[in-house]
């Protein structure tokens, strides 16, 4: 938990500005019509973090949100990983697409190549319930 | 009539092309409680649950294993599953239960327990349960923006004036899905201009949608659709885990989301197993509360007329919006497919979300007419954007759009359609005509627009995934083009995907650009006097309809000078013995007020009558009755000056009595209290009538038409023109003669 308080931190945009930075370390206030113009910001830089994602999951789970939480936590993981390997872990999910193997496969690599331990376990508890509903190709 | 007639009558009745059918719980055609519904349950063993809603864990299904392992807090559920139906209604409906008591103890319920506790509940007390479970504070509204023509100038136009009419967001979607990307653009562009702040979308298919998000041309999507069964899952080629990554996927590139559901999707995808629609909507929204969504769009959606086929539909609607409420979702409810034919049966079920007010009223409001809704036409649309306001303004109740002049809105929309013009030319698409721009600012439909290339189109539209178009490319075009605000709009829509604080519950951005979400504007009603009361400046605006009319404009009032059109002879006397009637005119008759309610001049229908008083043989004489407004009053005073004891009264609206004077004031020959449908030729006739009573004559009584619309019509007019005559009344005056002046 980073402390924060939601009747008071939130929203952190406009309440703690200073929190929040692009993937490139940009704040808030760098994101402005100069800075376009002098060409600095980039499209694919302006997203969240994954910590500016946990300290949103903190928030919900301060308001007992605890699934979005949960889902905020692993959006955080998932910021880390390719929009190929997404939407590729996404097909492999979907009913009758993969074998056991392949998605154990998957589990694996969101743990070990990007750092998504809390993905890779909704993606084997997925497997696990494929297996006993007859989902596995 | 015949029988045969009047069933042809009915028949022919908008409501009749729908075909209502009798439950049949097999087909999953039943709206609220089929036999074949679980009783609620619930065991835990050692932690574990073993049996849910009467099924055991074997034979758990997706779904109950995705609520099981997500969804549920044992806990609560040790508390919360014991009460009794009936209690739980009765806490959702008493002030006394706060909205975080119910939502706590909502952790712990099962789908057949929620549902089960709806069935309790009555029409009134689940709208007044809604009030007070919804999660955002304040109402808002989303709108669809479309066109047949996919015409980007339109689209920014129209999405423009839907900003600026208060929608807090908008959706599109495409005819062809590789328009997908100049659609997103095209409503980024038109809401940024209309109002800061306001979310889009873009419904396509889920790799592109993604994609759109990833790329900063959308900020929401509600594409998550997901079902009661299994089997319905599975042809929807997903699983709730499948979609429950996804939504993580989506937060994760900042895009915020919220999943849809229906009443009556699993009877029409033909795997209902013969559950009501209610429970299979009750499972949807606990596996969409466990997959971590922070909302929901549910309440029919386009299955809407299914459930609407139904006994109990409207009802189980309003409940399964109610469930998703209590679960604490964000819910927009519905409202957007075509749920009737026949609009007072829509408007009866909009009702159930419109009064009580849910976080999105309508999950689409057409604000283009249903030619050009590609989502399927649209429930409510452009044409009924001022009953809309006009019903917020009868009830006193924000149902989330706000007035908007023909002026302010012709303005915007010209702004947006050259703002888009200009990105179009930054990025090397096909042109953006001027021609385009102007007849997007006043097209009433795409049938006003001129036609586009559309294979050059969607070329370029190819390009924004091929060289990764960002929503900062967007803004930088913006720039250069000249619109540097939109350019700064689009920007903070951009900080708020870094910021991501609309990713948490019920998030809108507000008027001054921050975000407002059940956190920092959670919904407080806790009884009379709290919550969001329509009141203030707020109130003020959405009374402001641009047609509405001050007292004064409306009654017409011609002059203020005192002056009357017409000379006085003298004080009016009594004769005898003399054929003539006399025509008597009331206090502000060409006075302050110088025509009659149906618009014709008072001189001329002095004229008409004089001239056909006349045509019947008598004398006219006329006098000025200043002591009543009263017709009966005035017209009876004239009788009693007359030489034949006959007089006529006229109002200044055009009301006239023909009168005499041995009859009591209040009686009369003949009263003509239509007013508004009087002519210059009913006036003549009323003067040869009351001639033929002067000279004893039995006249036939002059027809006249029947309006049934007219007091409706004219009410406020009659009330207002009324208010001057009777303001022009001098109570001891007595009648006086008068001569008309030479007309000038």
């Amino acid at each position: 938990m980073t402390g924060l308080d939601p009747d008071t931190d939130y929203p952190l945009g406009t309440r703690r500005p200073d929190l929040i930075s692009t993937p490139s370390g940009m704040s808030l206030d760098d994101l402005n019509l100069e800075q376009l113009r002098a060409g600095v910001i980039a499209g694919e830089d302006v997203r969240a973090t994954a910590e500016t994602l946990r300290m949103q999951a903190d928030i919900a789970e301060a308001v007992n949100r605890h699934q979005l939480a949960e889902n905020l936590r692993r959006a955080a993981e998932l910021t880390r990983v390719p929009d190929d390997v997404i939407l590729a872990v996404y097909t492999a999910l979907r009913p009758g697409r993969s074998n056991a193997a392949a998605l154990e496969e998957w589990a694996q690599t969101l743990e070990e190549t990007y750092d998504a331990p809390a993905v890779a376990a909704f993606v084997r508890e997925a497997l696990e319930v494929s297996i006993a509903r007859g989902l596995i190709k | 009539m015949t029988a045969k007639t009047r069933a042809a009558e009915r028949l022919a009745r908008a409501l009749r092309l729908e075909s209502l059918i009798s439950p049949d719980p097999s087909l999953g055609l039943v709206a609220m409680k089929s036999p074949n519904d679980p009783t609620p349950s619930l065991v835990i063993d050692d932690g574990i649950v073993i049996e849910l809603d009467s099924k055991a864990s074997n034979d758990f299904d997706l779904i109950d294993r995705f609520v099981v392992a997500h969804g549920l807090d044992l806990e609560i559920a040790q508390t919360a599953m014991p009460l009794a139906d009936e209690e739980l209604a009765r806490m959702l409906v008493d002030v006394n239960v706060s909205r975080d008591e119910l939502v706590r103890l909502s952790r712990g319920l099962t789908p057949a327990k929620l549902t089960a506790v709806m069935s309790t509940l009555d029409p009134v007390e689940m709208m007044f349960a809604m009030k007070k479970l919804r999660a955002r504070k304040r109402p808002r509204n989303q709108a669809h923006v479309t066109n047949r023509k996919e015409n980007p100038a339109l689209l920014a136009a129209d999405a423009a004036e839907a900003a600026a009419r208060g929608f807090a967001e908008i959706e599109t979607t495409v005819g062809v899905s590789r328009y997908a990307p100049l659609n997103a653009i095209s409503i980024l562009v038109g809401s940024q201009t209309g109002r800061p702040g306001v979310l889009t979308q873009c419904a396509v298919e889920e790799r592109r949608s993604l994609q759109l998000g990833i790329q900063g041309l959308t900020t929401y999507a509600e594409t998550l659709s997901v079902y009661g069964t299994d089997a319905c899952f599975v042809d929807g080629d997903d699983t709730p885990w499948s979609k429950a990554f996804l939504a993580s996927a989506y937060a994760s590139r900042g895009v915020k989301i919220r999943f849809t559901s229906g009443s009556g999707s699993e009877a029409l995808m033909g795997y209902s197993e013969g559950k009501s629609m209610l429970y299979l909507e009750s499972r949807c929204l606990s596996l969409i509360r466990a997959a971590g969504s922070q909302g929901a769009q549910n309440g029919g959606v386009s299955t809407v007329a299914l459930p609407l086929a139904l006994p109990g539909g409207t009802k189980s609607i309003l409940a399964e919006n109610l469930i998703a409420a209590w679960l604490d979702l964000e819910v927009a409810s519905g409202n957007d497919a075509i749920a009737s034919h026949s609009s007072i049966r829509k408007t009866a079920k909009l009702m159930g979300q419109f009064l009580p007010g849910t976080d999105f009223v309508t999950s689409g409001y057409s604000v283009m007419p249903k030619y050009d809704n590609m989502f399927g036409g649209g429930n409510f649309d452009s044409d009924d954007l001022d009953e809309w306001t006009t019903i917020q303004r009868d009830w006193q109740v924000d149902g989330g759009i706000q007035p908007l002049s023909e002026e302010d809105a012709l303005k915007i929309r010209r702004k947006a359609a050259r703002a888009i013009q200009g990105v179009f030319e930054e990025f090397g698409f096909p042109q953006v005509s001027d021609e385009e721009v102007e007849a997007a600012v006043t097209a009433y439909s795409s049938r006003d627009i001129p036609d586009r290339d559309r294979a050059a189109d969607v070329e370029a539209a190819d390009t924004v995934f091929s060289k990764r178009v960002s929503g900062v490319d967007v803004a930088r075009a913006l720039d250069r083009s000249g619109f540097s605000d939109v350019a700064e709009a689009v920007l903070a829509m951009q900080r708020l995907r870094v910021s991501a604080d609309y990713l948490q519950t019920s998030a809108v951005v507000g008027e001054d650009g921050e975000v407002e979400s059940a956190i920092n504007h959670p919904n407080d009603y806790s009884g009379p006097g709290s919550g969001h009361r329509l009141t203030g400046d707020r109130w003020d605006r959405l009374q402001a309809l641009p047609h509405v009319q001050t007292s004064t404009a409306a009654a017409g009032v011609e002059n203020t000078d005192g002056q009357f059109r017409f000379d006085v002879v003298g004080e009016a006397r009594v004769r005898h013995d003399v054929a003539e009637v006399v025509v008597a005119i009331g206090p502000a008759f060409l006075g302050s007020l110088r025509h009659t309610i149906g618009g014709l001049g008072h001189r001329q229908v002095i004229e008409a009558i004089v001239e056909g008083v006349r045509s019947g043989g008598a004398e006219a004489r006329l006098v000025q009755v200043r002591r009543t407004s009263d017709v009966g009053f005035i017209a009876h005073d004239a009788a009693v000056l007359s030489g034949a004891d006959i007089g006529i009264g006229i109002q200044s609206k055009g009301t006239a009595v023909i009168h005499r004077a041995d009859l009591e004031p209040l009686d009369n020959l003949e009263l003509f209290g239509m007013a508004p449908v009087l002519t210059l030729d009913s006036y003549r006739a009323i003067g040869s009538n009351a001639a033929a009573y002067a000279m004893l004559g039995q006249p036939s009584p002059v027809p006249t038409e029947i309006d049934n619309f007219a007091r409706v019509k004219h009410i406020v007019r009659t009330t207002l023109m009324h208010a001057v005559e009777t303001g022009a009344v001098a109570n001891d005056a007595p009648p006086i003669e008068i001569e008309l002046l030479p007309s000038s």
